[in-house]
């Protein structure tokens, strides 16, 4: 009789890369959803180009570089989901094609694939988009433009009040009835998947606490409203969905907190100090430079160790 | 309740055995008793083949200080003695006994029957339990009699007795607690004054309410014997790897063992409830340790059973007791599914480590595609040694071992909560042995 040979442990928990990945988008689906509700058509549209084109760019790349094929890891399918949530809905169509490209190929494979890349991928699409084609990307289409019930364009809550001092309710913030990204407007959907994600253990919530809690205490001094910063803008996207991304961030609890809380202020610094309304995106691409770092000098002390 | 940090919460999978009492085994006909048993150094034979040899006769043993002799576990001939498979992978020197299965002849009776604990000394507690060959049979397999013999500068202030039992699926100690708990509190007490320890603490896991009720009551109403003070049986949160030595001296003393150190560094010294028992009977009574309670479990088993085994009936012989296998039977592992050893064959005898003998059938056993590390960090999150397992995976695999060894490789015990936990599935343990295995070879 042939018994399988292989080492301890030979249990393990239910989770694997696939399943966390398939959780992570499942959690995105109520904000996809209310972005469709918002946005009409046009936005799931670019979703679904967004995830076709990553997850077709990540076979070619498997292919030419003679790798095992990875697209049924879903790692490609997420970070082409991510992208269309922080873009424009009235980006062209083909805008968001390059931008999915350019994540994969330059975000993702080039440095070696799945676990390998520095950035986050999904936002190194975005910077991309944001770089080539500026003018799209910040042209907002209002909530239900769609419908002809309102006016066909607006500023966003954030950029409404850093050019011209003009607030939103703190209730359209939380529905998500305003102009803005196609995944980020209601801050009720992103909220119902975070919290889904820190129930199911997925995310660790050291990030999106430091994270939140760093924007709220930092506006809070800088005299600006700390509930209109975390709820207006790509905030709580990036805090649940973006900054906890497994690869781009620390893995240790120490470097969690460095994390967010760095994140938390430089968000705050380009909001309220420099040209651009928002800075979520930045703030964690610039905060994913320092996770080598901040994973190397946050090592946890081994037991019966001293310092 | 008290635990130590971080850890993992498998599934337990011992409601099929716990309930069932220890049955003795059908004595086998031939037994292959290997002569490296423990930690340590390995024995020389002390017989040839074609010599007869009587029940608990010593056949083996060695003059090195960290050793355990071994004995003839049936009457009989030997007709071999040769390199054979050892259930956790290499081929080591052994002595094959066959018997009659006649059994009559009693083992000799220990001077000390009559005699109480405040009568025995250290020193002769010491050499009965060299004498047996006891070794820890928590599954750590460290000889006894040297854990008894701490260092003159060595002051060891508490015994702290391991009922934890973390592994999923065995619950041997868990029957032992139930059944033999005047034994395990009276080797428990040897140990105690071997040492010269005034107090003594059982651990055990919240799972086993019934072991902690039986323990205290067998404390408490023998203050007759309680010549120690302080015995006390501690509750501790279920919770794996509650059973590591590093993990209960830190649950229940908050003390951490030094890296590199052992737990009388800190004034401790840990024995395994089956351990007691065994000490108890080898003072007591006169008998080597040449059976030894073993799980058999297990979805691949027909009827698992909790069975008192002769040290070196092979697992065959074992399983045929157990309605033998099932159709879809697909892994077997000596020890638990945590830590233990898969085997080949089923032709390797039962050692003194071996707590289980689990079956596992195709539906329960998971071959899974290993993804690149995806920095989750689950593994550092979980990892009870405060360790950083992903790195030391990375490190061992890509042979910077000076890397390795400065994050702490050598500190990692095994346990396998990171592999429990890794989602991208991948060996960390097997990695860090693979470091820890080149270091030696450098040095």
């Amino acid at each position: 009789m042939n018994f399988l040979l292989s080492p301890a442990p030979h249990i393990r928990d239910n989770k694997s890369v696939t399943i966390i990945m398939c959780v992570v988008m499942l959690a995105l689906l109520p904000a996809t959803l209310g972005g469709v509700y918002f946005f009409g058509w046009s936005a799931a549209i670019l979703v679904l180009l967004s995830v076709i084109s990553a997850v077709a760019t990540e076979l070619v790349m498997n292919k030419m570089m003679k790798r095992e094929v990875s697209i049924m890891d879903g790692s490609a399918a997420l970070t082409g989901l991510l992208l269309a949530l922080c873009v424009s809905p009235s980006l062209p169509y083909y805008q968001v094609v390059f931008g999915a490209i350019f994540a994969i190929i330059i975000g993702k494979q080039l440095f070696g694939g799945l676990g390998f890349n520095v950035f986050n991928p999904a936002l190194v699409g975005r910077a991309f988009l944001a770089a080539a084609f500026p003018v799209h990307m910040t042209t907002w289409a209002n909530a239900f433009a769609y419908r002809g019930l309102d006016a066909v364009t607006q500023a966003t809550p954030l950029a409404a009040m850093k050019f011209s001092g003009q607030g939103t309710s703190y209730l359209a913030l939380f529905y998500g009835n305003v102009g803005g990204c196609i995944g980020e407007t209601s801050v009720l959907l992103l909220l119902l998947g975070g919290l889904y994600l820190l129930y199911k253990g997925i995310i660790d919530w050291r990030i999106p606490i430091s994270y939140l809690g760093t924007v709220a205490v930092l506006s809070f001094v800088f005299k600006a409203d700390p509930i209109f910063h975390l709820l207006a803008g790509g905030l709580l996207l990036g805090a649940f969905f973006m900054a906890t991304d497994y690869v781009t961030s620390p893995i240790t609890a120490k470097g969690m907190w460095i994390f967010g809380i760095g994140a938390g202020i430089l968000v705050v610094i380009i909001r309220l100090f420099s040209g651009l309304p928002e800075g979520v995106m930045y703030s964690i691409l610039f905060m994913n430079a320092f996770v080598p770092l901040i994973n190397r000098y946050t090592r946890p002390r081994i037991l019966g160790r001293k310092k | 309740m008290k635990t130590f940090a971080k850890g993992i919460h498998p599934s337990y999978c011992k409601n099929e055995t716990k309930g069932l009492r220890i049955v003795e085994a059908i004595a086998p006909l031939k037994v292959i008793i290997l002569l490296h048993q423990n930690l340590g150094a390995s024995c020389e034979p002390l017989v040839k083949v074609g010599d007869d040899v009587a029940l608990g006769q010593k056949i083996g043993e060695t003059s090195k200080f960290v050793s355990a002799p071994v004995h003839a576990s049936i009457a009989g001939k030997v007709t071999k003695i040769e390199k054979l498979p050892h259930p956790c992978g290499t081929n080591v020197l052994s002595i094959v006994i066959e018997g009659s299965g006649d059994d009559s002849r009693k083992l000799e009776n220990s001077i000390f029957e009559s005699r109480g604990i405040e009568n025995i000394s250290h020193l002769e507690i010491r050499a009965a339990v060299k004498e047996a060959g006891i070794v820890g049979l928590g599954g750590a397999v460290f000889p006894a009699y040297v854990k008894l013999s701490p260092p003159k500068d060595k002051k060891i202030d508490t015994i702290l007795v391991n009922g934890c039992e973390c592994e999923p699926y065995i619950t041997a100690d868990h029957r032992i607690m139930l059944e033999r708990a005047e034994d395990v509190v009276k080797g428990a007490k040897l140990v105690a004054k071997a040492c010269n320890a005034g107090r003594i603490i059982f651990g055990v896991e919240a799972n086993k309410k019934d072991a902690i009720k039986v323990l205290r009551e067998v404390v408490r109403h023998k203050p007759e014997e309680g010549i120690y003070d302080g015995l006390e049986v501690v509750e501790l949160a279920t919770k794996y790897p509650q059973g590591g030595e590093k993990m209960l001296i830190k649950a229940v003393l908050d003390r951490a063992v030094p890296s590199g150190g052992l737990p009388l560094d800190v004034g401790v010294v840990v024995a395994n409830v089956g351990s007691c028992v065994a000490i108890a009977e080898a003072v007591f009574m006169g008998l080597p340790l040449i059976k030894r309670v073993v799980t058999v479990t297990g979805s691949g088993i027909c009827e698992p059973k909790n069975l008192l085994v002769r040290i070196g009936t092979t697992f065959k012989d074992i399983i045929e007791q157990c309605g033998g296998l099932t159709a879809d039977a697909y892994k077997v592992i000596m020890g638990g599914p945590m830590m233990g050893v898969a085997q080949y064959t089923l032709d390797v005898p039962v050692v003194k480590a071996t707590s289980c003998i689990l079956v596992l059938a195709k539906k329960d056993v998971e071959e899974e595609k290993i993804y690149p590390c995806i920095k989750c960090g689950r593994c550092v999150r979980n990892c009870p040694m405060n360790l950083v397992p992903t790195r030391l995976a990375a490190y061992a695999n890509s042979g910077k071992f000076s890397d390795f060894d400065e994050w702490g490789g050598q500190d990692c015990m095994e346990c396998g909560c990171c592999v429990y936990v890794c989602p991208a599935k991948i060996p960390i343990v097997q990695l860090v042995k693979l470091g820890k295995l080149k270091l030696r070879q450098m040095k």
